[in-house]
This record gives structure tokens, sequence and C-alpha cells, in this order.
């Protein structure tokens, strides 16, 4: 949807002719949409970047969104809809920015009159759609990489390894298993393995609300595949319910160790190294 | 034809794999360690795949006859360095590596059959009254 050389042309020089007045009219109209959350100050600064990009693309003869020519205007609208997606704004308040322009230009053309009026009126606005939609999308975009950002961080969030003793690494699982997680989970623990050579790993499921067969299959998966890789894993911090939940499911864990508690499991590791532990005897006061 | 190089660390073979096996290959590779095992009376033979990218069955296959064959001649087989997308994959396959002690890296494999070895001459020791007197 492009508009002719001439009605670009008309286009340009009706938004140029008088740009302090469409920019001082156009900034109102968002700023009355938005409710003050964005400065007038700001939002002016906003409308004058658009309108120069537009009139500049004007000037280059047809204005069509997808066009080389119009690289412009493009990278205008992305930045408004980048800016917004990132203040919080939702989409509405977002393309009504855009559409504000179309309140402008029907006042000019009423204004100016002339034979092509509506004509013109109906081809500007559908660039305006245009100019609409792109914006929806770019915010859509924006909002989109910011959710798979976010997903990314949690994800390296809440699956640390820390090591607990010379040779002992543990990975303390929280929040629901699922197979990106699990995967995430199993590869990091083996990297860790290789890298810190520890023979023995424990995984603590204390903060895991439910273990269903899934969950048991991505437990007993990693431990094969540290059992492969010449490493042992124990399995601690099965709470009560849980336990009861597994042996209801029928779930077997076979040969591998599950301890009640970390501590259950690091006593246990120590002792196969050959560590000995000791109660302290308590001190008695003379 | 390129042979798979076996080297001789105190009481143990060390077999670091660097190439992909093919079926040649692995024979070559099992004669020439059956024959060294004999030749050397080694206790111990550690298999190196640090440098293996994929490991399928025939790889897998192959690591199981050299335990057994080992296994026959008295040296215990560990298999060591095995990436971590390496487990995995395997995991996933559901093939396991029966029969196959693995460790981490060379130097805990060492440690391993050190361990297994002196259980062993632990155990002849106490079966044998007389040894401990002969050998202080």
């Amino acid at each position: 949807m492009a508009l002719s050389t001439e009605e670009s042309g008309r286009f340009a020089a009706l938004l140029s002719g008088q740009d302090e007045r469409v920019t001082t009219r156009w900034t109102e109209i968002v700023t009355s949409s938005l409710r003050g959350r964005l400065s007038q100050a700001e939002l002016r600064r906003q409308v004058q970047d658009l309108h120069r990009a537009i009139v500049s693309t004007g000037e280059q003869g047809i204005i069509e969104l997808s066009a080389d020519s119009a690289a412009e205007l493009r990278a205008a609208l992305s930045e408004l809809s980048r800016g917004r997606a990132r203040q919080g704004f939702s989409a509405t308040e977002t393309t009504v920015s855009i559409f504000a322009l179309k309140d402008v230009l029907a006042e000019l053309v009423q204004e100016s009159g002339g034979p092509n009026a509506l004509q013109d009126y109906v081809a500007f606005s559908k660039l305006v759609d245009e100019m609409g939609l792109f914006t929806f999308e770019s915010f859509v975009r924006t909002r989109e990489s910011l959710i798979a950002d976010q997903a990314e961080q949690l994800l390296e969030l809440s699956t640390p390894v820390v090591k607990l003793w010379e040779g002992v690494v543990a990975v303390p699982l929280v929040g629901t298993l699922d197979s990106a997680r699990a995967q995430v989970v199993m590869e990091r623990l083996l990297q860790t393995l290789v890298d810190t050579s520890s023979p023995y790993a424990i995984i603590d499921i204390t903060g895991v609300p439910a273990v269903d067969t899934q969950v048991a299959q991505h437990i007993l998966k990693t431990v094969v595949a540290a059992r492969l890789m010449g490493a042992d894993c124990i399995i601690s911090g099965i709470r009560p319910q849980i336990a009861q939940t597994i042996v209801a499911l029928g779930i077997e864990f076979g040969d591998i160790a599950t301890k009640a508690s970390l501590a259950d499991a690091l006593r246990h590791v120590l002792r196969l190294n050959g560590v000995e532990t000791a109660r302290r005897q308590p001190r008695r006061d003379a | 034809m390129e042979r798979v190089p076996i080297l001789k660390i105190g009481d143990i073979l060390l077999v670091s794999i660097q190439l992909d096996m093919s079926d040649q290959t692995a024979v070559q590779l099992q004669e020439d360690l059956a024959e060294r095992i004999v030749a050397t009376g080694c206790h111990g033979v550690i298999i190196d795949i640090t440098a293996l990218d994929i490991v399928d069955s025939f790889v897998g296959r192959m690591l199981s006859t050299i335990a057994s064959i080992s296994k026959v001649l008295d040296a215990e087989t560990v298999v060591v360095g095995m990436r971590p997308a390496v487990a995995i994959t395997l995991v996933e396959l559901g093939l396991s590596l029966n029969g196959i002690r693995t460790a981490l890296n060379v130097e805990r494999g060492m440690e391993l059959i050190a361990a297994a070895h002196a259980d062993e001459l632990d155990y002849q020791l106490d079966d044998d009254p007389d040894a401990e007197t002969a050998t202080p």
C-alpha cells in the first residue's frame, strides 16, 4: 500500500507546511491518551522525531513503508515501540501515538479543502494504519524478546551446582522440573563433574513440589548418565509425601542411594570416602 | 592402516582413542591389547575416550569386548573421560555399557584400579598367612 508520487508530495507538504502546529496538536492528543505517564517534553521529542522522519521520506517521492527509502521512518517507529514496550505500556497505548496522526490530518485536510480532500484523507489514513501495524508488530517483537531473555535468566538462576566438599558437588533443585529444565540441570551437573573431577554428586529435591513419573524419569536419566561418566549420584531431600507418591506410582530407584536429608547424603558420601565424622561431645561446664 | 597406541604406565596399560574406530582398527586394538597384557602382566587397562564425540553401539560393543578380554587375562578395565554429551546420548538411546567400570579422568581411573588391585592383594594375604612373613 503505497502513496502515489503526487499524494506523497501533498502529504509531505501538508505536514511540513505547518510543522509547529502538527507536532503540538499531535503531542496533545498523545498526552491525553497516556494520562500523564510520560512527560510532555519527552512525547514532544518523540513526535518531532516521527514527524521529521515522515517528512523526509515524503520528500524522496513515493511513501512505501517497506521500501528502502523509508528506512529512517521504520527506524523511528520501532524506536518508539521498543521504548514503550520496555517502559511497560500496553499495545493500545503504543499504537494510539501513531493513530493520533489521523486526527491531526483530518483537521488539516478539512481546513485546506480542495477537490481531492476525501481521496487524500483516505490514502493518508491507509498509510497511518500501516505505520500503526508496523509499530504494533515491533512492540510485540520487543515484548517477546524480553520474555525469552527472562525465561533464559530464570533457567540460569534456578539451577546452580554447588561444591559441598572436596570431590562432592550438590544440585539443590527448586521449583517444578520440566523437560527443558531437566536437560539444563543434567548438562550443567555433568559438566561440573568433569570440570571439578568430583566422583560424587548429590541431587537434592527438597524444593521440588511434586515428583511424578516424568520428573523421576529425568532424575534417573541424570543419575545413569553420571554413572556412565564414572561418578556416583545420591538423591536427597525426599519429603514424606513425596516418598509416598514415589511408592504409589511404583517408581523404582533401583540401587541408587536415596537419603532423607542433604546432611545424611553428605555423611554417606564422606563415609564412602573414608572420612570420619564424629559427633562432638557436648562441653560440660565445671 | 592406523593403529591405536598402547602406553604402559607402571602396572597399567593406557589406551587413548583419538581416531574414528573402524572394524579393522577395533580388531587390531583388541589383538594388540591382549598381547600387551600377557607380555607385561599388567593388572589394569584404562581406555581414554576424551577425544570421542560420538559413542555408538559399535564403539560400545568394542569397549565391552575389550573389557571381557581383559577380564579373562586378569586385568581390570576402566573407561575414562566420557564427555557429558556422550553420556546423555547413550542414556537417551538406552545403551548401557554393561560390565564396564567408568571414571571421570585418567587420574581417578588409576586410583580405581589401584584400589581394586589392593583389595585383591589383601584378600590373597589373608588367604595365605605365610605370604605375610615371606614378603614383609
